[in-house]
């Protein structure tokens, strides 16, 4: 009975989805003279001598949308620190739930570990330039750091440097935004010179913000990783 | 036979993103284990994502980067697909990331209080 009455309203969604979608025809050309979407693609490369359009509306353009954004995600390794902190009591004891991996996952992952690393500081570094950015980047880092988790049993990771890392690229990002708001009077203006399209040091702030926003996701999830993984179990 | 190459993508495209959005909320809605119910939240957001991307999509679009070989193509004539869909997408999946841990940490939370984290068995839920 319940399960029919989930069915139908299934339907009805899926039916109301499938009506509106029908008076928007794939792959049509919606950029239109005077839409968002045209003034992003014509003023990226002149304005702010960005390559990737995406990075250049994510820093830029809503650059205090995705500060937001990084608070969201500050507020989320918080509340889930807060929600599993469980005092230790007396008389329990705890055990890991985590298994030791065989000796060739362990070898392994020590081997590909810093290329994991490398290639999350590439893909941030170049944001501005190829597809990718600080939250992708700071994702492959972490990566990274879960393959390590997984493969030592004991791999521990300070959470006292990844609180630091954290914190300072957060004041980076706001302290960048300030600066803007004193030399050009607006909140995350850029002040530095823009440079040439598609090279490394170009777009002026952006480049900065985005190695900060990645170093913030990279610490954020490792801890986000860290805290699910040592979970005890009482026994 | 004479198939139309864009209707066909845009039943595949359009069909598979609402097709996830349904799986996703009939796992919310029928699925009794609570981990399983957070999966489902996450597949819609994967749905939600997609049919995104999808109605961004210009055809024979190309990424709307400005590389050397972006830049080539606009001369060829290319369109760029637009941006500010994709620019949303990006900030979605970071916030999809922090619901589910939140959400998960409240199923681990609920099962070590209750020792089991299936709603139809926790019975101080019902009223």
């Amino acid at each position: 009975m319940k399960k029919l009455f989930v069915i139908f309203l299934l339907a009805v969604v899926g039916y109301s989805l499938v009506n509106a979608l029908m008076d928007v025809p794939f792959g049509e050309n919606r950029i239109e003279p005077g839409t968002v979407s045209a003034f992003y693609l014509e003023k990226t490369p002149t304005q702010l001598s960005v390559a990737n359009v995406i990075t250049a509306i994510v820093v830029n353009y809503r650059g205090f949308d995705t500060l937001g954004e990084v608070s969201v995600l500050f507020l989320a390794s918080l509340g889930l620190g807060s929600i599993l902190y469980r005092k230790h009591k007396e008389g329990e004891e705890e055990v890991a739930i985590l298994k030791p991996s065989s000796q060739l996952v362990q070898a392994g992952s020590k081997l590909i570990f810093p290329a994991i690393l490398v290639l999350g500081a590439y893909v941030f570094i170049h944001g501005h330039l190829t597809p990718g950015g600080g939250f992708q980047g700071g994702a492959i880092i972490a990566t990274g750091f879960l393959l390590m988790m997984m493969a030592y049993k004991d791999y521990k990771v300070s959470h006292n440097i990844l609180m630091w890392v954290e914190s300072l690229a957060g004041i980076a990002f706001a302290g960048i935004g300030i600066v803007g708001l004193v030399v050009s009077h607006s909140f995350l203006e850029n002040f530095l010179a823009i440079g040439n399209l598609n090279d490394l040091f170009s777009g002026g702030i952006i480049p900065i913000i985005y190695v900060a926003v990645g170093f913030k996701v990279a610490a954020e999830l490792t801890g986000v990783l860290d805290t699910l993984l040592n979970i005890k179990d009482k026994h | 036979m004479d198939i139309d190459y864009n209707q066909l993508m845009s039943i595949g495209v359009y069909g598979s993103a609402i097709g996830l959005i349904l799986i996703g909320l009939y796992a919310v809605l029928i699925k009794k284990h609570l981990t399983k119910i957070v999966i489902g939240l996450s597949i819609i957001d994967a749905g939600i994502h997609l049919l995104f991307i999808a109605i961004g999509y210009i055809k024979d679009g190309t990424a709307p980067i400005f590389s050397p070989g972006g830049l080539k193509a606009l001369e060829n004539g290319q369109p760029m697909v637009d941006p500010v869909p994709q620019a949303l997408v990006l900030t979605a999946i970071v916030i999809g990331f922090a619901v589910t841990a939140v959400a998960l940490s409240l199923v681990i939370r609920l099962y070590r209080h209750h020792q089991t984290a299936r709603i139809d068995q926790i019975k101080s839920l019902k009223w």
